[in-house]
């Protein structure tokens, strides 16, 4: 207790001091996303006002030239993108969640959270350099020939595989988070009814955690939707709906990232980029509520 | 019958260690390319100075400028995430500890904003930006990198402070001690391993992000002097060099991705040798 007699301002002062800080600071945090929802809200109405929100969410057709102002195209490259990455890491983060968490020696688990804390820390940037360098001409050299086509490289697939990269960190944490929530007494009571480890795992295990493991899953999707610089260095950035894995496509981040440069110059093209931000923001908050609530509930129990 | 389920088991351990495997090997993959790359292109020049004449077409010069300006931007907006987010995240635990469905609600709202995308709040910075008078500056990016690192940082020194006893709390009470002195001494220096962690944390999602700062730190060949002059930061560097089709300035990317990247090595390694060094005085 000599760090409390060590305090030189009275001690009543500095109470009120800092409590009128954390209160400011407080204000502040709760204020702050319905500032960021408003003031995205303000800066789309030029476009909002224009046109119905349902016909820009419908329409294909984007040329900002024309006034024209169509989401579907890039709605769609980051519903597939995400939904690829998804297909590609889910099944890879579950297995060797339970692995990590049921099977393995503690010096591999260890080295797990090594490799996770890494993997979570590389900057998206860097992952976008490695698809560029390694992913891309796989796909465009090998992948694609051996199946009889032909792309580029900068394609959904690229966008893809490196986006489920990303979320693996993400999602793995998560899932051992859960799996490691079961209670051990479960686990003993299925065992000790014959059942082998295995067949424990399947019932028990994944049944308990069940909630949890839909929370975590849906955590890397929303990741995934909201990333930004990697994709936008694979993906190739075409506004057209993909018709294959291996055609461009065009993610709404990417769309706001790319065309800062000549948004200024064309009407309403700025009020289109907050719009999309607006889209994102809306999404992404709808979804990480829904996760949270059932993240809360997996605590609760 | 008892063979299937034998058989099942180890099918499905083998394909969990295939997996696990590949995921150790997909990281290997990853650090080796950056590694073997950046190697290749790094030079002492590279980290010793600003860009010269001619310098995207393959000439002289180094990228002191995306470097500095990084350290800068990450640094200011550490700072000012640590003013906002230390008294919040104190708060919810000695202040606000009764009122639990405030503090849900608040770590609920964390947890919401901590999904945001960073180029969400690139755009909102901005429109923010615009509202203010400011121009592409320092200043915009690290009030735009601030908003993006706060609730990183509140929530993971959260996830240390809540597992801070509560009889630590109560002996203090019971000597006379007010919250803030609860706060900031007692409750501080038990959870400062994760304090640490926290702001390291936040200082490594600043410094690699290049979503929020594209519209709002600007680019240029100077080390800022002023706060309100542009800024060139690391990933952007990384982004714009990298879409050059000069063979030399594609390479540069590949020098300063190795930068980026030993630079958020070093801090998960300081994070971690710091968290062991101050656990030892924790009651």
């Amino acid at each position: 207790m000599a760090a409390l007699q060590s305090l030189r301002l009275p001690a009543k002062l500095t109470d009120r001091l800092s409590t009128g800080w954390l209160n400011f600071a407080v204000l502040f945090l709760i204020l702050l996303p319905l500032v960021i929802g408003v003031g995205l809200v303000i800066k789309s109405l030029p476009l909002l006002e224009q046109a119905s929100t349902w016909k820009m969410l419908s329409s294909a057709e984007f040329s900002p030239q024309q006034g024209h102002f169509g989401f579907y195209a890039f709605i769609m490259g980051s519903a597939l993108v995400t939904l690829l990455s998804f297909v590609l890491s889910a099944p890879v983060c579950l297995l060797a969640a339970i692995y990590l968490t049921e099977y393995s020696p503690a010096w591999l688990t260890q080295t797990m959270y090594f490799v996770i804390d890494v993997l979570a820390g590389i900057p998206s940037v860097v992952y976008g350099v490695w698809g560029v360098l390694v992913v891309v001409p796989l796909l465009a050299g090998y992948v694609a020939p051996a199946l009889g086509l032909s792309t580029t490289g900068y394609c959904l697939l690229s966008g893809g595989v490196v986006l489920a990269i990303m979320a693996v960190p993400y999602m793995l944490n998560m899932l051992m988070e859960v799996f490691r929530s079961v209670p051990v007494e479960l686990k003993e009571a299925s065992l000790s009814l014959g059942a082998t480890y295995w067949e424990t795992i399947k019932w028990v295990v994944l049944r308990k955690g069940i909630t949890g493991i839909i929370a975590a899953l849906s955590l890397g999707i929303s990741k995934a939707l909201g990333e930004t610089i990697a994709v936008l260095m694979v993906v190739g950035n075409v506004a057209k709906v993909p018709k294959s894995v291996f055609d461009a496509a065009y993610p709404l981040p990417a769309l706001i990232a790319n065309n800062y440069g000549d948004m200024m110059s064309v009407p309403l093209y700025d009020s289109a980029l907050m719009f999309a931000a607006l889209l994102l923001f809306v999404i992404i908050l709808v979804f990480n509520s829904i996760t949270n609530v059932l993240l809360s509930r997996v605590k609760e129990v | 019958m008892q063979n299937r389920k034998i058989l099942e088991e180890k099918f499905f351990l083998w394909l969990m260690r295939l997996v696990t495997l590949s995921i150790i090997l997909v990281f290997l993959f990853i650090m080796g390319i950056i590694i073997k790359k950046g190697f290749h292109a790094m030079t002492w020049e590279m980290i010793s100075q600003e860009p010269k004449g001619g310098f995207y077409f393959g000439k002289g010069g180094g990228i002191l400028n995306a470097i500095v300006g990084s350290l800068y931007l990450a640094l200011g907006s550490t700072f000012f995430g640590l003013l906002l987010g230390l008294p919040v995240a104190l708060g919810m635990n000695v202040h606000w500890i009764t009122k639990t469905r405030f503090v849900g609600a608040l770590r609920f709202l964390l947890d919401a904003l901590w999904g945001v995308p960073s180029i969400v709040f690139g755009a909102f910075g901005f429109a923010l930006m615009a509202y203010l008078g400011l121009r592409a500056s320092l200043l915009a990016g690290i009030i735009t990198v601030t908003l993006f690192i706060v609730p990183i940082f509140i929530r993971a020194f959260d996830e240390v402070l809540r597992t801070v006893p509560e009889g630590l709390m109560e002996a203090a009470y019971s000597l006379g001690a007010n919250k803030t002195q609860i706060a900031f001494t007692v409750f501080f220096r038990q959870a400062l391993p994760g304090f640490i962690t926290a702001i390291l944390l936040a200082f490594g999602r600043g410094i690699g992000d290049a979503a929020s700062v594209l519209f709002t730190a600007g680019y240029t060949d100077h080390i800022p002097q002023t706060i309100q002059d542009p800024t060139a930061t690391l990933p952007l560097a990384i982004f714009f060099q990298l879409s050059s089709p000069i063979p030399e300035v594609k390479a540069r990317a590949y020098a300063a991705a190795l930068i980026l990247t030993i630079i958020i090595l070093i801090i998960s390694v300081v994070s971690r040798l710091s968290t062991r060094r101050f656990k030892k005085n924790i009651l």
